[in-house]
Order: C-alpha cells, then structure tokens, then sequence
C-alpha cells in the first residue's frame, strides 16, 4: 500500500519534451512507473519517447485515463501549467520546477482552493513522490530503497535520498518530498494525515529545515491525530540568521523558524528527533525492529 | 533581495506613491550640499537593511545645512546592528500630525498574502502588536482578487484610521499593492504612514524585499543589488553560478543538494566542539544534482582561495548522479586545478553514499590524490575533517 501513487496511477509529463523532461520521463519509465504520455501544445500530435504528445492536460487525461501530472516547465510557465492541470482536475499534479516566484506559486494555490481543492499539489520545488516497487513521479532515484512499511515526508531532496537509502532494508510505502519553498501545495500534515490512514505505512519519518513553522504546526498536529510513532529530523541548527542556503524558504529572521524552536516542539509531543541523519536513520530502525 | 530605504521610496515614488523630497549622500559634504538644496528642516537618515534604526541613533532632524553635516558626521560609518553606515538619506522634514502602520506581505502558513494595518504605526508597532493586538488589523489578501479602492478603504477602516485618513490611505494602499504584485514583492511595508498635517498621507519610511525567483521578468532589479557589500568570495561563486555562503570556520564545505549541505554544517559543527578551537564550517556550498567535474572544480577553486579554510569536507550522496561520476568529476577537478597550477594543498575527506557507492570509491582510491581521504559515512567524515582543520589551526 502506499498514499496518493499506486502502482495503477497513470503518469503524464507537462514539459516531457526539454531537457530535463525527456531525461526524468526514461528514469521514471525505467523504475516501472506507468508514464502514458507528455503534454506540450507546440508539439501536439508527435510521439516523443515513444509516448504521445497532447496539446492539453485535458485531452492526454480523456486519450489516456491520466491521473497524476508531473510538471518540468521552465519557471516562468509553471503558473499556466499548473493551472492548466486544475483545470481539467487531475487528482495531483507534481510540481518539479526550481525557481517559481511566490506570487505565481499563491496564485496557483489560490486558484486551486477556488475550484475546490480537485487537485492535491505537491511542490513546486520539489523531488516528487516514490511509491518503491509501484510508482514513481518525479526525480527520486528509484534504485536506492525499496518497498517497505516506512512513510516518509520531507523538506529537502537529497537528505530524502540519504534517509531512504539508510533505511533500505526496512523500505518505504512512499516517500513524499514537498519542496522547501515558502508556499507549497502538500505540506507535513497533509503527508502525516495520508500515512496516520495507510494501513500499509507503520511508523512515519519526517524531515523539515529551518524557515517558517510548518514543522511547528506539525507538532500540534501530531499529538493530536498521529498514533503510529514519528521520527523526526531538523536542518539547519547552524545556519547563521538572515542568511538564504538554497531553499526561498530556509531563511531565518527572529527567534521563530529556528531548528531549535522546531526541535523542541516535535519532542514534546514524543517525536524523536535525530542530531544527525544517520541517527536519525538508527531511531527509525529501533522503532522497526521492535515491531 | 531587501532594498534600501532610499530604494523603496524610488520605487513607491514610481507608482505615485506620495514621499518626501529625498537625496541620498554618502559623505559630510555631500549631506550639506544636499540639506542646502532641501532647504529649511532635514532629516538625516542611515541607510542600513535593518530596523531598529531610530532606537539606535540613526535617523536625527537637522535645523540647517550645517546642524545636517554634523549630524551626518556621527551617523555615518556609524555600526547599527552588525551594519556599518555608508549612506545617509536627507530629506526634507515633514509634519506629522499622525503616524499609521501598512504593510502587505506572504502569509506562509495560509498560503496567501495579508494585508496589515495600524493606526498606532511609529517605532513602537511591535510592541502594540504584542500587548494590544485589537489594535492592529491583519486581513487576508486573495492572489486572485488583489486589492481595490473600495477594499484598501475597507482595510484602513479595520485598521482604526480616522474619517480625515480614508482616502488618502486608501489610495496609498491600493498603489502599494500594484508595486507588491508588479515588482514581486515578498513584502512593502511603510511605518510609519503619515497624515501630514496638511492632511496628505504619505509614506515616511519604506521597507521593501523583492522575490530572487522573479529576477527573470524582473530584469531592472539586478541594478537594485548591493555589489558594494557583498562577500567577495560569495560575489566570485556567483559569477561562477555556484550556490555559495561564506561562514566564520575553517572547514571548508561542498555537497549536493540545499538540505544535504544545510545538514553537513550542523553535523560538522556538533563534531568540532570535540577539537581543540571548536572547528566549524567554512562555508555553504551545494554543487546540485548534477555535480560535474567542472562544477566540482569550480566549486574547489573557491573553497582553496578562502584563506580560513583548514580542511575540506566533500559530502555527496548519489542519487540522481552516481557515485562513480562524481568521484570521476573530483579526479578531474583535481587535474584540472594542477593544470592552472592551483594544487590542492589542504587536506580533503570525502563521504561519497547511495548509488555505486563502492565503485566512487575505488575510482578515488585508484587515483591515490595527494591528500585525499576516504570516509565511510557522514559522521565519521565529518570528525574527521573538523580533526584535521583543528590540526591545521
């Protein structure tokens, strides 16, 4: 079992035909996923990796029964695409693109509550979503985990990578990276909602980074609805304040978003938190093994 | 990017946004040339991109030109928070009959913007927000809809802006919304707002921070930029495209991806206390997915011309590239860097973990680079790099 990616779901690309479309679209075939078709209105009615070409996320939906979209599109068209997916309500929409300006990515957010929240976004910003051995939408490299009983949400892409890799002979139900950008579709506790629900997800490990308060939010989330046993880690303790590290959404500014203030709210609702990624990792595998 | 205030009120005066005559100087003679054209009551203000400027001395009236250049005198060079003063803006004194606050801005957690607004605006708007916060409105600012006049008035109502304010404080604010969502703004915001006692709201100060993600159809901000104050090694990484933030330590940093590197420097960090001089992280450097043998090489050459730098901490996990390739980009780098005669001279641990692991390994340990160290995981890479830079102390 899994959330939100099965191994049923139907994957199509918008953007399947740049660069690093066309490159992720034969990693994702090659994991297995089922990736029908890709989306570009320039390029309508051509076969690209051996896959169909539509004009519209409308059209690929009614050709091919479609119901996930990952989106490549370069920043300045992300806020169309995604749109454009709303639109013909796609159950989720994958928002890879690096670099969409916040305003773009509140107007899509707005724009999705509007229509009434058909599409569940995750990203943009994002490494997507892996549902090891089912599906596989996005950029998380398939061959470094397996299927298992862990759920995993995260902030960050390669610490996703670093966890899920550690963690390899437990496996994963799915893994779900939601983008470290100050607006994302997805957050922590939509994840913590979808797994606490999951009859196959045990236990859940969840990793944020300074910026914000989602992960404090989490917290009060997690001791009032979470019951499977959480594992948490924070980046981001030395990060000097004020000072940007790659993700819009790591900034700190004040005494609130620190890793420390995150920390203690997650332990005093019973989560572990791991000084390190590989502790982090040894606290999940105590809490598997005990199973 | 934050700007300014001289810059924020450039900007508000671009979208008819009523602010005092202003002109910026940068030194003693410059404020009283400046003062003089101003003529009568100036205001001498320190432009630094922090606040608290008031409370620390920074902004004080002048009577005259020579009351402006003694002034000036002791607020320029002045350090206001950690920022050194190396501009003043003289403008024009205005008289304040009242003093609001107004600032538009991201609400992160509801995923829209808000719109905040208060008739006890001045430098003590925290604390009103603090003990009396029926005081300060905050109102929810849909992407979709945006702001009006009829909506700006509603918000200056919430606020507690008197009858005389309305309209002047709803033109203010509906102009303010078009530089927020024209500009990319992730936040403007003017405290105080004043009604002058000619009765005209004007903006007396203004913050403004502009979205980096926008800078493509936002070409006209990159002159807005502070080259003057920005870390020459952090100016030499950006030429070079390379994601880099210079820090106080001496354990120069390089990984892939922004969580993976944001979580080294914690890891290294916590290692150093360990070690004589606590080592630290150097820097913040993430090569991205892709790290190739130029990126790395490129990435390298900055760490190496850092001359806090002790020891070097490579730390790459293989995902999206394989361990195999990025420990084929470090040779390269390697002869690369030999070949403009900038050997590698400090010692390097490097943690390559995920995708062919042991086959990145074996590459490095077949090239037998001078000074390079292979360890297995994170942790114990980290000790060790944070060992050898206290060594190197």
């Amino acid at each position: 079992m899994a959330i939100w990616l099965t191994e049923n779901s139907k994957i199509i690309v918008q953007g399947m035909t740049g660069g690093e479309g066309t490159k992720h679209t034969r990693r994702m075939l090659a994991s297995g996923a089922r990736v029908v078709g890709g989306v570009n209105a320039r390029k309508a009615g051509t076969v690209h990796e051996g896959l169909p070409v539509f004009g519209t996320v409308k059209e690929a939906m009614e050709q091919t029964g479609a119901d996930v979209s990952v989106v490549f599109v370069p920043p300045a068209f992300t806020k169309d695409a995604v749109k454009e997916a709303i639109d013909a309500e796609i159950p989720l929409v994958v928002v890879i693109t690096e670099g969409v300006p916040v305003h773009d990515s509140t107007e899509f957010w707005a724009y999705a509550v509007e229509k009434g929240n058909k599409t569940r976004i995750i990203g943009p910003n994002c490494p997507g979503i892996a549902s090891p051995g089912a599906s596989n939408a996005g950029i998380i490299p398939a061959d470094i985990t397996t299927a298992g009983r862990i759920g995993l949400v995260s902030k960050s892409g390669t610490l996703t990578y670093q966890l899920m890799y550690e963690l390899r002979d437990f496996g994963f139900s799915t893994a779900v990276g939601i983008g470290g950008d100050p607006v994302i579709g997805t957050t922590h506790i939509d994840a913590l909602q979808a797994f606490q629900e999951d009859p196959g997800t045990d236990a859940i490990v969840m990793i944020g980074e300074i910026g914000g308060d989602a992960e404090e939010r989490a917290a009060a989330y997690i001791e009032q609805h979470v019951t499977k046993p959480v594992v948490a880690y924070v980046a981001g303790f030395t990060a000097p304040e004020g000072k940007t590290m790659g993700h819009a959404g790591a900034i700190v500014s004040g005494s609130a978003g620190t890793a420390q203030a995150k920390k203690e709210a997650l332990e005093k609702v019973g989560v572990r938190v791991g000084k390190t990624p590989s502790e982090t990792a040894r606290l999940m595998r105590e809490i598997m093994q005990a199973r | 990017m934050d700007l300014f205030e001289h810059q924020a009120k450039e900007l508000f005066a671009d979208y008819g946004i009523p602010v005092p005559r202003g002109i910026v100087a940068h030194t003693v003679e410059e404020v009283r040339a400046a003062a003089e054209q101003l003529t009568g009551r100036v205001v001498v203000k320190a432009q630094v991109k922090t606040g608290g400027r008031g409370k620390a001395g920074g902004v004080k009236v002048a009577d005259d030109a020579a009351d402006a250049a003694e002034k000036a005198t002791a607020i320029l060079g002045m350090d206001i928070k950690g920022h050194t003063v190396h501009k003043v803006l003289v403008e024009e004194a205005s008289a304040i009959a009242e003093e609001y606050y107004f600032s538009f801005l991201l609400d992160r957690a509801n995923r829209t913007f808000l719109a905040i607004c208060s008739a006890a605006g001045g430098m003590d708007i925290e604390e009103v927000a603090h003990s009396a916060p029926e005081k300060v409105a905050k109102v929810p600012v849909s992407a979709l809809t945006g702001i009006d006049r009829a909506k700006a008035r509603e918000i200056a109502v919430a606020g507690g802006l008197p009858e005389k304010s309305l309209d002047g404080a709803a033109e203010l604010i509906e102009k303010l919304w078009c530089c927020f969502v024209d500009e990319d703004a992730t936040l403007v915001e003017v405290n105080p707002m004043i009604l002058s006692a000619d009765g005209q709201v004007k903006a007396l100060d203004g913050k403004v921070t502009l979205d980096d993600n926008a800078s493509f159809r936002q070409q006209e901000h990159e002159a807005l930029a502070d080259k003057a104050a920005e870390d020459p090694l952090e100016a030499a990484a950006k030429e070079k495209d390379l994601n880099y933030v210079k820090l106080d330590g001496s354990v120069g940093i390089i990984g892939n991806g922004a969580g993976l590197v944001m979580s080294t420097l914690d890891v290294v960090a916590y290692a150093g206390e360990a070690f004589p001089g606590k080592p630290s992280p150097a820097n913040f450097l993430d090569i991205g997915g892709g790290a190739s043998a130029e990126v790395m090489a490129a990435g390298l050459e900055i760490i190496l011309s850092d001359p806090d730098v002790k020891s070097i901490f490579v730390n790459v996990f293989g995902g999206i590239t394989a361990c195999d390739a990025v420990a084929n980009g470090i040779v390269s780098a390697f002869k690369l860097l030999e070949s403009r005669g900038e050997a590698v001279t400090h010692p390097l641990v490097v943690r390559l973990d995920g995708n062919n692991a042991q086959l990145g390994r074996q590459i490095l340990a077949d090239a037998a680079l001078p000074r390079v160290e292979l360890v297995d995981t994170m942790d114990d890479a980290a000790k060790r790099a944070a060992e050898l830079a206290a060594v190197g102390a």
